[in-house]
């Protein structure tokens, strides 16, 4: 029963490292359609790599915010409300992406199309960088009181550690989503994206590097030191075979990357789940901020019973949709006209 | 400014926005789910129509559902942070055993049935359709457990002044939550029987004024076909005649069980929430009259301004207790009654703000109550009315030629989304002002007034920005939406299903290549 608070620790941080891992290859694949792709083939390639995934990944967020809710109730108030101004402009980049994903191809005009390749590369940054901000700032602090309430106005989270957080997720986002789009097209959007990962990668896997040695200066024990030297080290080999053109462990490096990477930041702050800068004793840690022990067993039954289902029935989705696609892959646009004599 | 008005104007708004496009993905999924089924064991040509056609402006709906989901998920933390911190230790057990147990198969399930069309084996294909459809409804389950708890707390008991769960059977087996639950999937399915009724009337419409289908002598239907027109074959008019009649059935069952419920569920709110119900009808007197129409400031915080126009006898007993004589205590009775038990005055604590030491105003908005409960049951009665007609009106095989009556049919569609934002506005309001009303039968002290659950961090420029920002973004999104199921609803099956377009000028001497995919974004 006293593991109870240690295991939904783990569980929520399991969570978000499942939204990053999944959703980060989707919403560096929204920014891609507006940094890499060309051509309008270009940008519907990428689009169709993600599009039977990725309203399933985005759960994965949606479960790791009511996760937190159900199992951390006071850390999921004290950071959201903290955070309701870059929270508010997140939720618009996610309503933009969701619709813009299926809208996009709905319309008449090459307007329509193109404007909502704009709000589904604009609000993909948008979400990543707002997420980026909420995990980091987790770790890093926010100027709270004894009651979790921030003090100091609209902007107070807004610090250098949260700016950088912000851009640790936008910049691996985009080298994930480069590693997988080696991975899951064919033709010129394969060639432009792995180029991107070898040119790019070092830059863009700097600012999380960052973070993580951050919370380590700050918190770090000998575990979570180790933790990120696996890290780096994944990262440099996956940038390596990224260079030799092995997609497979290029993809699978950067992906150790982040979740060694993960672990070193969460094993360091532990157990610690929202620390104040204002005064060390109001931080809100796994004991007081955590659910009744009656409430964290039943969640863990749920997922206990729910997430392999979970992995199980997803991974299917993957390996149902596991071929290449490429531009002669895709149907012709059919625009629609009205059934009716003019 | 006022940082709660603003925060609960934007909460209504974005539940209420949101709650438009749910009951339609609730309603429709099944029906969808029922069409490929039958496509798939007769083979007819006829479902597999239906089943793109109505798939397609579900997923178009389903987006816009999924966007404004998300947003209910973070704002109980965002601008509610006192009132998450209250409840977290049972509120959100339900939203995440949502996430958990309701989106992920709904969300999954649903991206391979969009895209494994042609890939995935018929049989398979169908049951990712049918796990989709049942997390929409796992998922409606759940989030009305949580609600009910706001309602009618159960299954906790205080510690140290918070609720604490012991029984999550309790609260999942809530009796408000069961009938809450049944009243809100058979109104969904009305929403879905409308929907298909007033659509299919207007292509029926539409293949008569083009001069496709006409009517013999005793007014049966003649159907014809257009070559010129895409996809306005023999076929199509089965599937408009099909739709329509279908939509209309569903709608009267739909509707038959949302009465059913809805009385259950009144019988039921007359016990737990009395002030609520006495509100709902303008009773201020203790008595057995049912109020068709009041006047007098309805709105009023002074009960006896109201006066009853129009009142059937019997008729309020009958609604509360299933007899005509009991008598209905009424407002003036309660308020004493709620003050005896949850004070007179806010508490003089400092999470009340300015508001501490206020008179507290037990009555909710009547003006709100009153005409929320009559529009909910007015629109939902029109809707089903119109639907007993309408089968009527087809019985010879198609639609009359009239262009008024297609309007209104078209114009239908919407009073079951208005009977259905009625219902919710008229029990959250009427909730008030209490955001965890008290249980009559449960623990003492089990109860959160409104004004003490909102965020004490956040300042009324924030949850203005936040308001204004959503509720713009809301807007263009009902544009666009309109606009895209406009579009698609225009073009008829064609729109889902390209291959019918005989105008495409696609080159049948060269066929496409295996490998291109039936669908793609």
């Amino acid at each position: 029963m006293a593991a109870l608070p240690t295991i939904w620790f783990v569980a929520i941080v399991l969570l978000w490292a499942g939204y990053l891992l999944l959703e980060g290859f989707d919403l560096g694949v929204g920014m891609h359609m507006i940094l890499l792709a060309r051509t309008p083939d270009q940008r519907r390639v990428m689009l169709n790599s993600i599009g039977p995934v990725w309203d399933g990944n985005e759960v994965w967020l949606v479960t790791a915010v009511a996760g937190t809710f159900a199992a951390f109730p006071d850390w999921y108030a004290s950071l959201l409300s903290t955070l309701y101004i870059p929270m508010t402009i997140t939720l618009l980049g996610l309503i933009f992406r969701a619709v813009g994903i299926e809208y996009r191809g709905k319309g008449a005009s090459h307007r329509w199309a193109q404007f909502w390749e704009f709000a589904i590369g604009i609000g993909s940054f948008i979400i990543a960088f707002g997420v980026g901000v909420l995990l980091t700032v987790s770790t890093t602090g926010l100027p709270l009181d004894a009651n979790g309430d921030a003090v100091g106005g609209p902007f107070a989270w807004l610090t250098l550690p949260a700016v950088v957080g912000g851009f640790a997720v936008v910049g691996f986002a985009l080298v994930h989503a480069a590693t997988f789009l080696g991975l899951k097209t064919e033709g010129s959007v394969r060639t432009s994206a792995r180029a991107f990962v070898v040119r790019f990668a070092v830059v863009a896997l700097l600012p999380f590097l960052a973070w993580v040695v951050y919370t380590q200066v700050n918190h770090g024990n000998l575990a979570s030191w180790a933790l990120t030297v696996i890290a780096v080290v994944c990262g440099i080999v996956g940038w390596r075979y990224a260079a030799r053109g092995r997609e497979g462990r290029a993809f699978l490096g950067i992906l150790l990357y982040l979740l060694a990477g993960l672990a070193a930041i969460f094993s360091a702050v532990y157990p610690v789940v929202l620390p104040s800068t204002l005064n060390r004793a109001w931080d809100l840690t796994i004991t007081n901020a955590s659910s009744a022990p009656y409430t964290l067993m039943i969640m863990s039954f749920v997922t206990a019973f729910g997430l392999p289902l979970i992995l199980l029935y997803q991974g299917w989705s993957y390996w149902v949709f596991r071929k290449r696609i490429s531009e002669s892959h895709l149907p012709k646009t059919h625009v629609v006209m009205p059934a009716s004599r003019p | 400014m006022d940082p709660l008005e603003i925060a609960r104007w934007q909460f209504g708004i974005t539940t209420v926005y949101h709650f438009l496009m749910v009951p339609l993905t609730i309603g429709l999924g099944p029906m969808i789910a029922l069409m490929q089924w039958r496509w798939l064991r007769t083979g007819n040509e006829r479902f597999l129509r239906m089943t793109k056609f109505w798939g397609k402006l579900y997923l178009i709906n389903f987006i816009a559902g999924v966007a404004t989901g998300l947003v209910q998920e973070f704002q109980f933390g965002m601008a509610w942070s006192e009132y998450s911190k209250f409840v977290g230790n049972v509120f959100g057990a339900p939203l995440a055993m949502e996430g958990l147990l309701a989106f992920f198969f709904e969300s999954t399930f649903l991206g391979l049935w969009i895209f494994g069309w042609d890939r995935l084996p018929k049989k398979i294909h169908l049951a990712t359709l049918c796990i989709a459809v049942m997390g929409s409804v796992a998922s409606a389950y759940f989030i009305i457990v949580a609600n009910s708890w706001m309602q009618h707390p159960v299954g906790v008991r205080l510690e140290h002044g918070l609720p604490v769960m012991y029984d999550i059977w309790a609260v999942l087996t809530n009796n408000t939550a069961l009938v809450a639950f049944s009243h809100t999937i058979t109104a969904s399915v009305g929403v879905a029987g409308a929907f298909l009724l007033g659509i299919a009337w207007y292509h029926l419409w539409r293949r008569r004024r083009d001069g496709i289908d006409t009517v013999d002598a005793d007014g049966r239907v003649v159907v014809g076909e257009a070559k010129e027109i895409q996809g306005r074959d023999k076929a199509d008019h089965s599937v408009w005649i099909w739709s329509l009649r279908v939509g209309a059935i569903v709608a009267i069952v739909g509707f038959g069980g949302v009465a059913i419920t809805g009385d259950a569920q009144g019988k039921l709110l007359f016990q737990q929430q009395p002030l609520k119900m006495a509100a709902a009808e303008a009773a201020c007197q203790t008595g057995t009259s049912f109020s068709v129409l009041a006047i007098g400031n309805v709105g009023a915080k002074n009960c006896s301004e109201v006066k009853s126009l129009i009142e059937i006898p019997g008729l309020l007993s009958f609604l509360a207790e299933g007899n005509f004589s009991t008598k209905v205590t009424g407002v003036n009775a309660l308020v004493p009654e709620y003050q005896a038990k949850y004070g007179k005055t806010l508490p003089d604590n400092p999470i009340y703000g300015s508001r501490a030491g206020e008179t507290i105003q037990y009555v909710p908005l009547m003006a709100v109550t009153y005409w929320g409960f009559r529009l909910m049951i007015g629109f939902g009665a029109l809707a089903a009315f119109a639907a007993v007609v309408a089968l009527w009106l087809t019985r010879k095989g198609t639609v009359p030629s009239s262009k008024w009556l297609m309007r209104l049919a078209l114009l239908g569609i919407l009073a079951p989304f208005a009977a259905s934002a009625a219902g919710w506005i008229f029990t959250e309001m009427g909730r008030q002002p209490f955001v965890v009303a008290p249980n009559p039968t449960g623990v003492d002290g089990m109860y959160m007034f409104t004004a003490a659950a909102l965020s004490p961090g956040v300042s009324a420029g924030e949850l203005l920005f936040s308001t204004i920002a959503l509720t713009s973004v809301y807007a263009c999104l009902a544009v666009f939406e309109v606009r895209v199921l406009i579009r698609y609803v225009r073009g008829g099956v064609v729109s889902a299903m390209p291959e019918l377009d005989t105008h495409d000028d696609h080159d049948e001497s060269t066929p496409a290549p295996d490998d291109v995919l039936s669908f793609a974004y």
